[in-house]
């Protein structure tokens, strides 16, 4: 996670690392359960060395974490920005045309394989979001997820097309 | 494709086929589809629009009839029964879901689930208690006395579902159940197939869209009436969600 996610979700006010923690999950739901507490210490840790945050304690002496000057900036900055994950589908993509090509294996019974691993995903994705209450973050998050597989399964369904006729000239 | 338990199917065909038309006009909807949907399973037909998975399910479902191979649900053969036998089994031991609810506007939520339980011979108190009890398990006890128009897409299926449960069916069929609504209402329908399939209901969904289909325990992909490709949905990569599109601090 970039360290201006961190950054942003301490914008709204300053917090103790554990209520930072209960922040995120309710944003991501299932899929925050890889994130490691351990490591958001070390975010918040990193952060404040940089001087984007600083430490204070609450009235029950617990460590609270607030933005500086320049962390504000740095989250302002960071909304503008318009980058994205790129889609991560040449490898794939590859596997296909080395198996044809030195005849490993029947490209197309790759695809098959990886078509029925991300049908289970989108199964679980699926049910990961039935699960969510109406209106939660972590259900728009699933959604999110959900439409991707789906892409990518109709993508797969066009290698399967496309290395089948190739199979059957 | 494979038995999916090992106890005798609910349903089983063998060599299934339906042809319309003749000679060069014939068109094989349903090409020798051998299938065997287990007791309590939820098993989805997947497959892009004319693939035959609609005239599949009304096979099954003894809307339509075969024009060869065989066909049981349960302990009996179904693919010759007469016309009389054919509709009493779609009143009693199948009940269907259709992508455009298949309501009568005139009706009540609550007549409207009678219905079927009137047509199968309930006594008029019998079909009514059942209907309250279906419309509360369906989540819309405070809508009995609605017309459908006066009801969401979601919850218009939602009645067709608890009418289509009414006469105690073996099997539910459904036919593109969430085609008509919008992502919210996809998931109370999809919710409450859940909640039927835990409660042991057997249920088939055809469908084109593989995010229905994924519900499922078991997805069968169709292609120009044969089953081409069949996938088991539990397992996997099960319950590493967070770990594949999770966020690591």
């Amino acid at each position: 996670m970039r360290q201006e996610v961190v950054l942003a979700m301490l914008a709204k006010e300053p917090s103790t690392g554990s209520r930072l923690r209960a922040r995120l999950n309710a944003a991501l739901g299932p899929l925050g359960e890889a994130m490691n507490d351990g490591q958001i210490y070390v975010n918040l840790a990193r952060l404040e060395k940089t001087g984007l945050i600083a430490r204070d304690r609450d009235g029950s002496d617990r460590k609270v974490y607030g933005l500086t000057p320049e962390g504000s900036e740095r989250v302002a900055a960071w909304l503008t920005e318009v980058s994205w994950p790129k889609p991560d589908i040449a490898e794939f993509h590859l596997k296909l045309v080395a198996a044809a090509q030195a005849r490993l294996a029947d490209p197309v019974g790759i695809v098959d394989a990886q078509r029925h691993e991300l049908l289970r995903r989108l199964r679980e994705a699926g049910r990961a979001a039935m699960a969510e209450p109406e209106g939660s973050q972590a259900g728009l998050l699933l959604e999110g997820i959900v439409l991707r597989l789906q892409a990518d399964l109709r993508w797969l369904e066009a290698c399967e097309r496309a290395w089948t006729e190739r199979r059957n000239p | 494709m494979n038995d999916s338990g090992c106890h005798l199917p609910l349903v089983r065909a063998r060599g299934l086929r339906k042809d319309y038309g003749t000679g060069e006009g014939l068109v094989r909807a349903v090409d020798d589809v051998d299938l065997a949907v287990a007791q309590g399973e939820a098993l989805a037909i997947v497959g892009p629009s004319g693939c035959g998975k609609s005239t599949l399910l009304h096979l099954l479902g003894g809307l339509d009839r075969p024009t060869a191979g065989e066909l049981w649900l349960a302990d009996r053969r179904i693919d010759g029964l007469p016309e009389r036998d054919l509709a009493q089994l779609r009143r009693n031991d199948v009940g269907f879901v259709f992508q455009a609810f298949h309501l009568m506007d005139e009706l009540t939520a609550q007549e409207n689930v009678e219905l079927p339980a009137l047509l199968a011979g309930r006594s008029p108190r019998e079909a009514r208690r059942r209907a309250t009890q279906l419309l509360a398990r369906v989540g819309l006890a405070g809508r009995a006395e609605h017309l459908p128009p006066a009801l969401s897409g979601g919850q218009r299926q939602r009645v067709a579902i608890a009418r289509a449960l009414v006469n105690e069916p073996q099997l539910v069929l459904a036919d593109e159940p969430t085609g008509n609504l919008d992502s919210a209402a996809t998931l109370e329908v999809l919710r409450l197939f859940e909640d039927l399939h835990e409660a042991g209901l057997t249920l088939v969904v055809v469908t084109h869209d593989e995010r229905i289909a994924a519900t499922a325990e078991r997805l069968i992909s169709m292609r120009d009436g044969a089953l081409v490709d069949e996938t088991r949905l539990t397992g996997g990569s099960s319950g590493q969600l967070g770990t594949l599109f999770g966020v690591e601090a």
